[in-house]
């Protein structure tokens, strides 16, 4: 018969990637609440990119997670107890757009801009300061994109960097899976 | 009608029909407390936060009403936060009202300031920090309706002076209790659903080893009149956790009492040996399950929670039905009888041969003291329950004590049994048993204590006494903290570390004079029926009975932590026989 135990272990391969959007009540403390619950229950967080949405009772909190099936299935139905969750949907490539923002400070010589200006037009990103040695740009795309340019910009030497983490709605029409709603 | 925010919450909770607020003034507080003086509610002024939080507790456990208490800011409220967890893990319902420091202080380190509801959080079923007074009636809704909803659990409503205080022109409004609230996140499902009961009821009907494995959820569900109804049509036997004893009667001869790492043989074997495993509002404890893996190999599983977050927690069931185990229960039964019980059920008559045949092999068993020994703690339970009313409410600590009472107590009644499973909190029992008696004031309450738990909370026995609520404490004093010792000897070579206390050191009977109560002192077997007895003849202040027991005592059965349920180690003098069938089994 099957123990959660056993579960985990022969799902140990499936562990992947996973993007909640969760709305909750826009009241205070409920950040906080969801952060402590993925630490005392020892879930892995990516990123969490918090906003209000167009609707200010409510914000929508996007969460990326890394976890097997049913350890997903735990982190939704922990959070879907906090007071303030009002709903949980699993937004993934196929049914959403994700978006990321990425600063990067790089340094940037007289030899390598060329290069760097390079791989800057081709993730259309924007060069937002100059300095000597350094330039900081800014892009936004999909988190894979924004991991390869980020790869790319580090041979040159990256002095700071600030990712928002990812975050993602529906496409127009599209059906994603509600995991959790208050009816 | 223009109240301020103290008068304002006061007069909420009277709407809410609360009859006594466990509580202990102090700065933040302060403000509360004046009109407490002109309220309907009984205060009862405990003498510690701790044990107002346990009376709350032991008053819901009793009376299935929301257990309320208040404390002051700061050190109060940290002492209070033991009792928050306690309820947070045993799902009882509470409300928890705490003074903060005025909100323009808050953040500043100021006197008696700590960050209540953040230190609450993860020990909390919601909490809820107040910022304007008219707020206050809608955060007092809120709380009753989120803490005895759903699964239920301690709320706490954190109330800044400066919104209570008469003095502040802000802290006025216009007071209007709400009707209802407004969660749109929290719209808890109980009804249970049509298809999975159907899945349910095939399972039930072709299982020729089922188990109804009962927790805690269906005394909170009010569902033992369900519960016993079930298992007569079913015919199914009925294993009672720790946090359901009474549930189901242990007099019904299909009760096979505790499983559990000092659960009764039978109750541990039948859930092993089992073909289905009807979970009903239990939650897959590893008290109960021993190792994971190991636990009820065979299994098929039906697991009835409120919460959906218990499915799959520990074990993934087969038919998982979030639902109000009580309305799940009557919609099997209704189910059932459409679809031919009780004549639809396989012949089980061997898994009844089976079971019976372990009952009379492995009772649970003890050897009674020889002349000039000290009692044994499972006679004294023994004792105790024959010489009580059937409804008498025990109240219990944590350790030995708790298992001999779980063990040796025969429940017949749901509501009966308070103790503290979840997180097995020490000094538990006393206050627990001063609340419920405080809400059941007609029935006989007694706690069973260790001299380790006593020394805890015995504090209270002085609010009890002072307050003329007449528990009856059963100390079982064996001068160590017998279950550590129990461990010690059995897993770390008999090396026992702090585990000795006294027999004699606090003299038990004089300190419980001291505080207001009757008490005496039983050293020998034959003395312990009448002072039972002389116990239960007073009835106008508390009554400590200290019974000296033997300090050698093991509870037996035992699994051992993390071990499987396969390898139960019962009373020795059983343990040859269970050995030799194991061995013959290979």
């Amino acid at each position: 018969m099957r123990t959660e135990q056993e579960t985990t272990s022969a799902a140990v391969a499936e562990v992947s990637r996973h993007t909640l959007s969760v709305l909750v009540e826009n009241k205070s403390g409920v950040l906080a609440r969801v952060a402590d619950l993925f630490a005392r229950r020892g879930y892995n967080i990516l990123s969490l990119a918090v906003a209000p949405t167009a609707d200010d009772r409510f914000s929508r909190i996007t969460i990326v997670v890394i976890a097997e099936q049913a350890v997903l299935s735990q982190i939704v139905k922990q959070l879907f107890k906090l007071i303030n969750v009002v709903k949980i949907a699993e937004l993934s490539p196929g049914n959403s757009v994700e978006r990321e923002l990425m600063l990067a400070t790089v340094r940037a010589t007289e030899q390598t801009r060329p290069e760097i200006m390079d791989i800057v037009g081709d993730y259309t990103a924007v060069v937002l300061a100059e300095g000597d040695n350094q330039i900081t740009i800014s892009v936004g795309g999909a988190t894979a994109e924004i991991d390869q340019l980020e790869e790319a910009l580090r041979v040159h030497g990256l002095v700071e960097i600030q990712r928002t983490g990812q975050i993602a709605l529906p496409k127009i029409g599209a059906e994603v899976p509600i995991l959790r709603a208050s009816k | 009608m223009r109240l301020n925010g103290a008068q304002a919450l006061i007069k909420s909770l009277e709407l809410e029909g609360v009859e006594i607020i466990f509580g202990y003034p102090g700065g933040a507080i302060l403000p509360v407390y004046d009109p407490i003086i002109d309220s309907s509610i009984r205060h009862i002024l405990v003498r510690h936060e701790q044990g107002a939080g346990h009376m709350a507790e032991g008053y819901a456990h009793a009376t299935g009403r929301p257990g309320v208490c208040m404390v002051t800011s700061g050190p109060a409220a940290t002492n209070v936060v033991t009792a928050l967890a306690d309820a947070m893990l045993d799902s009882v319902p509470m409300v928890c009202i705490t003074g903060q420091v005025a909100f323009a202080a808050i953040g500043t380190d100021a006197f008696q300031e700590c960050d209540t509801t953040g230190i609450t959080r993860s020990i909390t079923k919601h909490n809820i920090l107040v910022t304007k007074a008219s707020d206050i009636p809608m955060a007092v809704k809120e709380a009753f309706h989120i803490a005895t909803t759903g699964r239920p659990g301690p709320v706490l409503i954190d109330v800044p002076k400066n919104i209570v205080d008469a003095g502040n022109p802000d802290a006025y409004f216009e007071f209007e209790y709400p009707t209802e609230v407004d969660l749109p996140g929290y719209k808890p499902e109980i009804e249970p659903d049509q298809v999975q009961i159907a899945e349910a009821i095939k399972l039930m009907l072709e299982a020729e080893r089922p188990v109804l494995y009962v927790g805690g959820g269906v005394l909170k569900a009010r569902g033992s009149a369900a519960l016993v109804e079930l298992a007569e049509l079913t015919a199914i036997p009925v294993v009672t956790t720790l946090m359901a004893r009474g549930a189901f009667p242990d007099s019904h001869e299909l009760c096979l009492g505790m499983p559990g790492m000092h659960g009764n043989y039978t109750a541990i074997t039948a859930i092993q040996r089992s073909d289905l495993l009807i979970a009903m509002g239990s939650r897959f404890d590893d008290r109960v399950t021993g190792r994971v893996k190991d636990f009820a190999p065979d299994a098929k599983v039906i697991h009835v929670d409120i919460d959906p977050a218990e499915h799959g927690k520990v074990r993934v069931p087969e038919v998982p039905i979030a639902a109000d185990s009580r309305l799940a229960m009557e919609a099997m039964i209704a189910e059932l009888k459409a679809n031919g019980a009780p004549a639809a059920f396989k012949d089980r008559s061997a898994w009844r041969q089976q079971i019976s045949g372990w009952q009379e092999k492995y009772p649970l068993t003890y050897e009674q003291s020889t002349d000039g020994e000290l009692l044994k703690p499972q006679y004294v339970i023994e004792q105790l329950s024959a010489l009580n009313p059937p409804d008498t409410i025990v109240a219990s600590g944590v350790g030995q004590h708790q298992m001999f009472g779980s063990q040796y107590w025969k429940f017949d009644h749901p509501y009966t049994w308070i103790n503290s499973g979840g997180l097995g909190t020490m000094g538990f029992s006393i206050p627990a048993a001063i609340g419920a008696k405080a809400g059941m004031p007609d029935r006989t309450v007694w706690a069973i204590d260790g001299d380790g738990c006593f020394q805890m909370t015995a504090q209270e026995l002085i609010t009890a006494a002072v307050d003329k609520i007449p528990v009856k404490i059963a100390l079982l004093n064996n001068s160590f903290l017998g279950m550590v010792q129990q461990w010690q000897d059995m897993f770390y070579e008999g090396r026992r570390s702090e585990v000795q206390m006294s027999y004699d050191l606090p003299d038990y009977v004089k300190w419980s004079e001291a505080m207001g109560c009757a008490s005496r002192r039983v050293e020998d077997p034959n003395e312990v029926e009448a002072a039972i007895e002389w116990a239960n003849s007073i009835n106008d202040r508390p009554v400590v009975l200290e019974f000296r027991c033997v300090d050698s005592e093991r509870v037996f059965p035992m699994v051992a932590a993390g071990g499987s349920n396969d390898e139960v180690y019962v009373d020795p003098s059983q343990q040859s026989t269970l050995d030799a069938e194991r061995e013959a089994a290979k």
